[in-house]
């Protein structure tokens, strides 16, 4: 009996611990944030871009609208592709788009959207990125679907046609 | 009164250089133990990315309003989930993380008491 017990348990031992690596292999190693998950929106304080004033976020979200919350900046290249997409969003819909300027130049970002058209209903401003932190972003480009100062989704990277249309469907 | 004087200002200095120290070690403790999500293998502390110095800011800001560690690491958890933790708390996820070395340690102990000492 006693001998049955040792190579029976190394056995089971054994067993465990491959089914655990066996798992750990089919899990991926890249790290995809949950998009779905419906957060409230933070509570900030921020000033605006054009005049520099300060705002409240509670002043820029009302209830009962859609907004979108672009986070742009003039230094990064794949906010200048999206671009149009936003401008297309905005023509063609009852959408609020917002944006908040992401570390960036002032000078730079007004250059920015004088070359590109102005999409944004409201821009503010994230000097030091702590905001975009608030919001639980993790860089540039990155957009929030936001009803009833929820989170409904979130994109992160730059917008493309497909995405865009899934917005216009969410929004409907 | 030179003398005087150049002690006072030692005297004076001394300690707020050991404050600082202080929070730079509970600063330096966080940002170790916080994952940088864009940069992936690197801490926020080794990192330069701009997201980790953003959020380097954050954690100076949440320990000047008086956070403790704990409270930022929850906050943290909050917005980004506990991938954002390298050290991770015990969860649905993490049980067999935490419990399988004690496991394996209980049963070899049984093992060995069994084939070693109870031979005897």
């Amino acid at each position: 009996m006693k001998n049955k017990i040792l190579p029976f348990s190394v056995i089971i031992i054994f067993g465990i611990i491959f089914f655990i690596f066996y798992k750990g292999l089919e899990d991926s190693k890249i790290y995809t944030p949950d998009v779905n998950a419906k957060k409230e929106i933070p509570v900030f304080n921020t000033k605006e871009f054009f005049s520099g004033e300060n705002v409240k976020s509670s002043s820029i979200f009302e209830l009962d609208k859609v907004y979108l919350l672009n986070i742009w900046s003039s230094w990064c290249v794949p906010c200048r592709q999206e671009h149009p997409l936003l401008i297309n969003l905005n023509l063609e819909n009852k959408l609020n788009i917002i944006g908040m300027n992401y570390k960036d130049n002032l000078k730079n970002a007004e250059n920015f959207l004088k070359e590109l058209g102005n999409p944004y209903k409201e821009i503010f401003i994230d000097l030091d990125g702590t905001i975009a932190i608030e919001w639980g972003a993790y860089g540039v480009p990155e957009s929030f679907l936001i009803y009833n100062n929820e989170i409904i989704k979130k994109y992160i990277g730059p917008l493309n046609q497909e995405l865009v249309d899934e917005i216009n469907l969410l929004i409907k | 009164m030179k003398y005087l004087k150049f002690f006072l200002i030692v005297i004076i200095l001394f300690p707020l250089s050991n404050i600082n120290a202080e929070e730079n070690d509970i600063r330096n403790k966080i940002t170790k133990n916080l994952r940088c999500l864009i940069c992936q293998g690197q801490s926020v502390y080794d990192s330069d990315s701009e997201f980790a110095n953003s959020l380097k800011i954050v954690v100076d800001k949440k320990l000047h309003e008086g956070l403790s560690e704990d409270q930022i690491y929850e906050y943290f958890k909050t917005k980004y989930g506990e991938w954002i933790l390298y050290d991770p708390g015990l969860n649905k996820n993490t049980y067999i993380l935490w419990l399988l070395p004690i496991l394996i340690f209980l049963i070899g102990g049984a093992i060995i008491y069994k084939s070693f000492i109870v031979k005897k």
